[in-house]
């Protein structure tokens, strides 16, 4: 039979505020245990909550991102479950009023086509803590650092259709939210966790299959490979005539399989209410334009301007505009060296590998923007030749000296493009090197081109910088006139 | 000593008629001797007091002195203090020390107040009768075989008795008033958001409201100025200016309205309850005040509302009570789901468990419409009753419950008759209004009280028109036996 695949994706991003979504603790991630919970956060009986205005600030800013409804009026409800993490028995959430309502973001296909996804809602909440079980031999350890770290909780219509596209979803999704600045999108961390809704239906059939929760994965290949390896196991099940259960799974990267968490036989029952403890949230229209006036040029918007304004290839502007940082830095480069080709070329080329290599982020490369700037300025006005070029950058990335025309000049590399100084350089390598000569004479006419290729070695050897340009002319003219 | 009021002491002290610490020991020594009979206190914080009082009298000798300074009184043991037991009357707090105050209680301690300790109640401040302590029922100074009603029933009890001229409470469906009336005092719930709500053990966060326990108005006057104070640490608490309550006490009440609603005064209410609260309303009459009947249609659904919202609220409140991080704990738990069962049953006793079960079952799924959607609707009917009344009225008079105290065990086994208890005071909490009881006469040489009820913040107003009332009467003064 053919089938089709229907996938929802639940994203939880934590929102990159200093301080957690109801208390006045830190919500900076890698302290000791349970440093990092106040009272509040470790629910003690007669605290309150206290809503974290700029909670309410980077949600309403996601929201217009993702051109979505803004709730002028949302409300928090409380979730009640037990669970050690979860302080208070409850989780503090927003069920019917949520911050942001429907919006939606585009994706790119392979096939470069477009491809709208609808978001269903986003709304804020409190993250849990975090149960440890290692070290505690036959008891487990509660951290509560996490627990009141805000978190969006961005949940997408069931439009997605393959793996590849759920992946371009997740990713489009942390582009925004790191652009915004209101995620720092360390997905190592946990600061954004997706959840995987995957169900299949017979192609044609309206109604959607059971479906199965995939929870917690944690980068894009994974989100990829888990909802692949969950379809497989899905049709698997169907082809044979089972069923699929409606349950939440965990996703094995290590074994590239998931595997069943817990049965939902009995759905949970969550009894959520308002909470009495928090006012509702109103805000008004202009509150609401004040943050659209700061939202930053998202990355739809900038692919666009490389692409039209500055003629980069549709694959190189989508990847340039994909990070904020990176776009950030190419364009700095870019405007001081007046000429984005070039500087999109030592981006992706040797700008990457030294951030693979190093395995760091742009902001914590040595090199800066103004720096590759300069750089490429100085290959332009034909002062570098680019293996000079690339040998300031590499001095540069390894730390050494930050001033590029002062680091030109200590290594050397100042390209000779004066033909009278060559010419002088050429002369005597020819008058050091007679056998040489001997032999290029000896060379019939077609095969001199090549049989020059030593006298170049030998000009540049002897003098750093030379602009091979220049060279070329000079050689063939003195050995033309011999 | 013990009979002085707290505006009596203030003045004594400013006086130089004798120190905090001769008053605080002489206090100290009387709950010693008399609450083993009562049962009024959890803890008594002897030394702590006595440090107070010391560094009080210091204050007063370097000229620092204000209206509150080296004043005993106590704090209900729902209110955190820091460093000193907290219960709650629960088992499940037994063992509970909050790292940190409550607001009531630093707004006492930053005005100077001494606290003697941490006065019973029932568990959760669930009961009107303080039969559900988990410590034991606190006993009427007035007869020890009736209850002091509930759930203040320490605080209404240790004022009642002498012990302290004044004590903190909280009311959330009549855990004020009620425990006042039975006990003959003055007792006053604020409007909700008036005080703040931080470090005080939530029950039913939408309702409870810290209040006064006193023998005057004046003196409830004088706690409401230390009480009364904007935090932004509770987020339902308003942002308003706290007047001086008692620059109003004496104004003229001539001309004042009091409404008298007429589903208060029903048939099922003994005649002479009823005739005490008439002969009350006569005394204002003559002070000029003019009586209009009026109707609060909704009164009827007041108390099922009250027993959807209020246990629906404290079936989330109370799950922080797991054994996982504080509190009570049972022996060897076999895994998370034996150590939740087991400290929970263990640590909380039937009536707490009762309405942990009655809230669940509100809020489940398929039943949440039904009850409490429904019960927020009706609430704002009954809100809404009120609103009305008082586009007509300054003051609504009523009886504060519906019977003088009774005996222990009588409505133990039939919670319904023990919810009806609060059937005059509920809805002054589902409609977040001030309400206070003050004693206007006796049945059976047991205390009757008057209910006021006021319009939103003015507790100025209630308290005006109960200063007034003990300024014509003397029913504010009746000791119980034995205790004068």
């Amino acid at each position: 039979m053919e089938w089709e695949v229907v996938i929802g994706l639940e994203i939880h991003a934590q929102l990159a505020t200093k301080s957690k979504i109801f208390s006045g603790a830190s919500t900076a991630y890698g302290a000791e245990a349970n440093t990092q919970a106040c009272a509040v956060d470790l629910g003690l009986p007669g605290v309150l909550p206290v809503f974290n205005e700029e909670a309410l600030r980077m949600a309403v800013k996601f929201g217009l991102a993702i051109d979505a409804e803004i709730g002028l009026k949302s409300v928090f409800d409380r979730k009640n479950y037990f669970y050690p993490d979860s302080p208070k028995g409850y989780q503090t959430t927003q069920l019917h009023h949520p911050i942001v309502g429907m919006g939606h973001i585009d994706i790119e296909l392979d096939d470069g086509e477009t491809r709208r996804i609808n978001v269903t809602r986003a709304h804020l909440e409190e993250d849990a803590g975090k149960s440890v079980h290692e070290g505690f031999s036959g008891m487990s350890g509660i951290d509560l650092n996490r627990a009141g770290t805000p978190l969006i909780e961005i949940v997408s219509e069931p439009e997605l259709r393959t793996a590849k596209e759920a992946a371009a979803y997740f990713k489009k999704m942390h582009s925004i939210v790191t652009y915004l600045g209101v995620c720092d999108g360390d997905l190592s961390q946990g600061s954004m966790r997706c959840d995987c809704n995957v169900s299949l239906r017979p192609k044609g059939q309206k109604e959607f299959g059971t479906r199965t929760e995939i929870k917690n994965v944690n980068s894009f290949r994974n989100v990829e490979r888990a909802i692949n390896t969950e379809i497989e196991r899905q049709m698997d099940v169907l082809e044979d005539g089972g069923v699929i259960l409606q349950e939440t799974r965990l996703y094995d990267a290590d074994k590239n399989e998931t595997r069943a968490m817990r049965s939902k036989e009995v759905e949970n029952d969550y009894r959520y209410f308002p909470c009495p403890d928090l006012l509702p949230v109103i805000i008004d229209q202009e509150y609401v334009d004040a943050i659209k006036e700061t939202l930053p040029e998202l990355p739809d918007a900038k692919k666009a301007r490389f692409e039209n304004d500055h003629g980069l290839s549709a694959t190189d502007a989508a990847v340039l505009a994909a990070n904020r940082d990176l776009a950030d830095f190419f364009e700095t480069a870019a405007k001081i060296a007046g000429d984005y080709k070039l500087a999109a070329n030592w981006v992706q080329g040797d700008v990457s590998a030294a951030l693979n290599r190093l395995e760091v982020g742009i902001n914590e490369l040595s090199i800066t923007a103004e720096q590759l700037g300069r750089i490429l300025q100085l290959i332009k006005d034909n002062t570098l030749n680019n293996g000079g070029a690339k040998e300031v950058f590499n001095a540069l990335v390894e730390g050494k000296g930050n001033d590029v025309d002062s680091l030109v000049d200590s290594l050397g590399l100042k390209q000779v493009s004066d033909t009278g100084a060559i010419e002088e350089i050429v002369a005597k390598v020819l008058a050091d090197n007679p056998k040489l000569v001997e032999g290029y004479l000896a060379t019939p006419e077609e095969k001199r081109g090549k049989a020059m290729g030593p006298f170049i070695g030998l000009t540049r050897k002897a003098a750093k910088g030379v602009n091979p340009q220049v060279v070329m002319e000079v050689l063939k003219k003195k050995l033309e006139e011999l | 000593m013990h009979n002085k009021t707290i505006a009596e002491i203030s003045r004594d002290l400013a006086a130089g008629e004798y120190s905090s610490t001769e008053i605080t020991t002489d206090l100290l020594a009387r709950v010693k001797d008399l609450d083993k009979g009562l049962n009024s206190f959890i803890t008594v914080t002897e030394e702590q007091a006595l440090a107070q009082a010391k560094a009080a009298d210091e204050r007063r000798a370097a000229g620092n002195a204000t209206a509150w300074t080296g004043v005993p009184m106590a704090h209900k043991d729902i209110f955190c203090t820091k460093g000193v037991l907290t219960t709650c009357g629960s088992k499940m707090l037994g063992n509970f020390e909050a790292p940190y105050d409550a607001t009531v209680v630093e707004n006492f301690s930053n005005a100077g107040a001494v606290s003697l300790g941490k006065t019973n109640m029932d568990e959760f401040a669930m009961g009107s009768s303080n039969e559900t302590s988990y410590f034991g029922p606190v006993k009427n100074p007035w007869d020890k075989d009736r209850v002091p009603g509930g759930s203040s029933g320490g605080s209404a009890a240790a004022v009642a008795a002498r012990l302290v001229p004044g004590a903190t409470a909280t009311d959330t469906g009549g855990s004020i008033r009620q425990p006042a009336a039975l006990c003959g005092i003055t007792g006053l719930k604020p409007t909700y958001g008036r005080v703040s709500r931080w470090g005080m053990i939530a029950f039913a966060s939408s309702l409870d409201q810290a209040g006064t326990m006193t023998r005057t108005v004046e003196d409830s006057a004088m706690m409401m100025n230390v009480m009364a104070s904007f935090d932004k640490k509770d987020s339902t608490c308003v942002e308003r200016d706290v007047p001086d309550y008692t620059s109003t006490l004496n104004d003229s009440i001539e001309g004042m309205t009091i409404g008298l609603p007429t589903e208060y005064f029903r048939d099922d209410i003994s005649a002479e309850m009823q005739q005490q609260v008439r002969n009350a309303i006569a005394e204002y009459e003559k002070m000029g005040a003019k009586v209009k009947e009026i109707s609060l249609p909704n009164t009827h659904l007041s108390v099922p509302t009250y027993y959807v919202v209020a246990p629906a609220e404290c079936s989330a409140n109370l799950s922080r009570m797991d054994g996982v991080r504080f509190g009570y704990r049972c022996e060897d738990p076999k895994d998370i789901e034996d150590l939740y069962c087991r400290s929970r049953g263990e640590g909380f006793g039937n009536e707490v468990k009762r309405r942990i079960m009655v809230g669940a079952y509100a809020l489940s799924a398929g039943f949440y419409d039904a009850y409490y959607k429904k019960a927020q609707q009706v609430r704002r009917l009954i809100k809404n009753d009120f609103v009305e009344a008082f586009k007509d009225v300054d003051v609504i008079m009523s009886p504060t419950s519906p019977t003088p105290a009774f005996k222990f065990g009588e409505k133990t086994d039939d919670p319904v008759a023990m919810y009806l208890e609060d059937i005059f005071t509920i809805a002054t909490n589902l409609a977040g209004l001030p309400g206070m009881s003050v004693p206007c006469g006796q049945v059976n040489n047991l205390p009757v009280g008057l209910q006021l009820i006021g319009n939103y913040f003015d507790e100025a107003r209630i308290l005006n028109a109960g200063h007034k009332f003990q300024q014509a009467t003397d029913w504010h003064l009746k000791a119980p036996q034995g205790i004068e």
